[in-house]
């Protein structure tokens, strides 16, 4: 990416990415997962990550903390800067030490699925305190206080007595909360939230979405909100970054993004969404399916299905490119601005 | 109920699941109420989504009505015939007229068998043997939901999602069905894979006349295939009116939450957007609260609510709601209120939307997709 594609300017981004490339070695062949992917986090933001599923959206945030298995996902090259109060390193260069002084201290995690990633058989409140005695000065009755404390501030009632609760008596929305509880509990930097609401049911999704906003603008930590779901990233996110094929296809504000589309996937992904208030006879089709990542992408992923595609976009392959909006960039050979075709310097 | 005669008729469904306790001397020990007297009519030709969340009995609903459980009571009426009454051969011989497309793919289609022996699969129990006649009829039926003839010989794990659901489709198809339940055929799908879904839906409906039922947990696209909704909550039917209705006119306060818990891809609207928030987790289903069902997450909720179930009844022509309150002179005046500022919310959501749509690159007027601006 070559221009700060920031909303508040004067900070300094806490995680910058740089041409990050992951493949996978599978018996069928390589799979070319995330093919130079580049992107900033500001302090304090929320930024929402787009694409259906294969489009390389987890991969790309769980590889900075090499939380892919290796083999056979690989690492390829890129950088990733993380840069906060104490630190200033390149988290792909960490060893496996430091690497665990990151992980779920200055960076935590939030997954799909809580239930897989709480353990069935520690209570809720001792895996709570696990990571706080892991990372932190916290120890005996001081970090059982501050666990409870933690549950009461992601919301849930009665924190003392659900303390020495298991899992399994807690619902999908509740088991959510703690696996929040567990990210902010080191007080992070960072947190990034792979697709948490999929599995909940929207009534609960809205309460999460709710917390994790308060959350993160009370504590002011930034946020990497991975999502399919185009809405709920509309309702949390202040940036946007829309994935496809393993490479970021379009970036810009929430706002602007979202009224003034510039690549064709993302044109043709907010018309596939069903309105509530409108009746319209059919919904938009983006016909065709996700592209084969089994090879390294020569030329446009979307080009098979895009309705602008032209002689250019099946020969190269398209760089983010600003599209004379502020921080809004689109990796398209067509210039929607202007509709007609970029120029392109050979 | 309506005008047409309905081809789909369901009275006072129950559909109870039995407790049990003990290994040897097995003994009832209480029930899971899935479904709990419902009743509702589907025309002919139309669809009616069912919606709610998780654990709230609607894919129950859509197995009873089957009868692929036996329903504990009331009566299901398919095109004339009551079929919780019908003999087990009686009921085989109905069946090719009722069909089930499923929420899950993966785990619907044999991955031993081709696509072809798939959706061949019902015509040969119906006992076709001309292998000439199958083959036509596979053929016939993938160029139906969009799918290549050479797809035939392909493997269930060949396909993507989208791909199997319309296998799942076809099959379903197969028997030249008049009656489908849909199960959540698209939950599990991309959105971009939804709408294709759903568009061909749609198209099947119109082209054979099918009457679906069509079980969804996400109200923005059952509001799209639906001629009419019912919204359900522990084992009961809500609310229910034709869709223009519910969305100018929710009235029950659990339609009121659904409604506006659903993520609008529009940041300024989704961020500012009046909700009715519920609190907690939807009670068991195996010890429901007396009186209303939503009673215990309901913020207008009164000591009657939680005393007396709410009996549905047709609050306007072709408007049910079950609720004590819609029309109480205490609290009706406060569900009014948060009526009008979530409907208001949506509306103000629908103004926006993006100034560029895939029809203006093919340049014909695509329908569905005309654009602020766009002559």
């Amino acid at each position: 990416m070559n221009s700060n594609v920031n909303s508040n300017k004067n900070d300094k981004p806490i995680l910058e990415v740089r041409d990050l490339h992951v493949r996978f070695d599978t018996v069928d062949g390589v799979i070319y997962a995330v093919n130079g992917v580049s992107f900033d986090l500001y302090p304090g933001e929320t930024l929402g990550v787009v694409g259906e599923s294969g489009s390389g959206k987890s991969v790309t945030m769980m590889s900075l903390l090499r939380l892919i298995p290796e083999p056979p996902g690989r690492i390829v090259s890129g950088t990733a800067r993380f840069r906060s109060r104490e630190d200033d390193l390149d988290l792909l260069q960490l060893n496996m030490r430091q690497r665990a002084k990151i992980r779920g201290n200055r960076i935590g995690f939030i997954f799909q699925d809580p239930m897989s990633s709480l353990n069935p058989l520690i209570t809720i409140g001792e895996q709570i305190k696990e990571s706080l005695e892991r990372h932190t000065k916290w120890r005996g009755p001081e970090a059982r206080q501050r666990v409870v404390e933690l549950l009461e501030h992601v919301g849930i009632p009665d924190p003392d007595a659900r303390y020495g609760n298991y899992p399994h008596q807690f619902s999908g929305g509740m088991r959510q909360r703690v696996m929040i509880a567990i990210a902010i509990a080191c007080d992070p930097d960072i947190i990034i939230a792979d697709e948490p609401t999929t599995a909940l049911d929207v009534t609960v999704q809205a309460q999460i979405v709710d917390l994790t906003r308060r959350l993160s603008e009370e504590l002011g930590i930034a946020v990497i909100w991975i999502s399919h779901d185009l809405g709920v990233v509309a309702g949390i996110a202040e940036r946007v970054m829309v994935m496809y094929g393993g490479t970021v296809v379009e970036t810009g504000v929430v706002d602007d993004l979202y009224a003034h589309p510039r690549h064709p996937y993302t044109v043709g992904l907010l018309g596939a969404l069903p309105k509530l208030h409108e009746n319209v006879p059919e919904l938009v089709n983006i016909s065709g399916t996700p592209p084969s990542l089994f090879a390294a992408p020569s030329r446009c992923p979307f080009e098979p299905r895009c309705p602008w595609a032209f002689k250019t976009c099946r020969e190269r392959r398209p760089a983010l490119e600003s599209v004379q909006r502020d921080g809004h960039f689109s990796a398209c050979w067509y210039d929607m601005e202007k509709d007609k075709p970029r120029e392109v310097r050979r | 109920m309506s005008t047409t005669q309905p081809y789909v008729s369901v009275r006072n469904l129950k559909q109870h699941f039995p407790i049990t306790r003990g290994v040897i001397i097995s003994r009832k020990v209480g029930a899971v109420r899935a479904v709990d007297d419902i009743s509702f009519d589907i025309p002919a030709g139309e669809t009616l989504g069912l919606v709610g969340e998780s654990g709230c009995g609607k894919s129950t609903t859509g197995r009873s009505i089957l009868r692929l459980y036996e329903p504990t009571a009331g009566t299901v009426m398919i095109g004339n015939t009551d079929i919780t009454t019908l003999s087990p051969e009686a009921l085989r011989e109905k069946r090719s007229e009722m069909q089930m497309i499923f929420q899950d793919s993966y785990s619907s289609l044999n991955p031993r068998h081709s696509v072809a022996k798939i959706v061949a699969e019902p015509l040969v129990i119906r006992g076709e043997r001309d292998q000439g006649k199958l083959r036509r009829r596979v053929e016939e039926l993938l160029d139906l939901v969009g799918l290549e003839p050479d797809h035939m010989k392909r493997f269930p794990h060949e396909f993507s999602g989208g791909q199997r659901q319309r296998i799942g489709i076809a099959r379903a198809l197969a028997l030249n069905p008049k009656f489908v339940v849909c199960d959540e055929p698209i939950s599990a799908l991309d959105v971009a894979i939804q709408a294709q879904v759903v568009n061909l839906l749609v198209r099947l409906q119109k082209d054979l006349g099918l009457t679906y039922l069509f079980i969804a947990h996400d109200l923005s696209m059952v509001r799209h295939i639906s001629h009419r909704i019912a919204v359900m909550y522990l084992g009961r039917i809500m609310e229910l009116a034709t869709y223009d209705e519910l969305f100018r006119n929710p009235l029950h306060p659990y339609t009121q939450s659904l409604m506006s818990a659903v993520p609008i891809p529009e940041p300024k609207v989704e961020k500012s957007r009046t909700r009715l928030l519920l609190e907690g987790d939807v009670p068991s289903p195996s010890r429901p609260p007396r009186g209303c069902v939503f009673s215990t997450r309901c913020p207008f909720a009164t000591d009657r609510c939680r005393q007396e179930i709410p009996q549905p009844r047709e609050l306007t022509s072709g408007h049910f709601i079950a609720c004590h309150n819609v029309d109480d002179p205490e609290v009706s005046p406060r569900i009014n209120e948060s009526r009008i500022a979530i409907v208001q919310s949506l509306e103000d959501a629908s103004t926006g939307g993006p100034d560029r749509t895939f029809a203006m690159a093919t340049g014909a007027a695509a329908p569905g997709a005309a654009a602020p601006g766009e002559s």
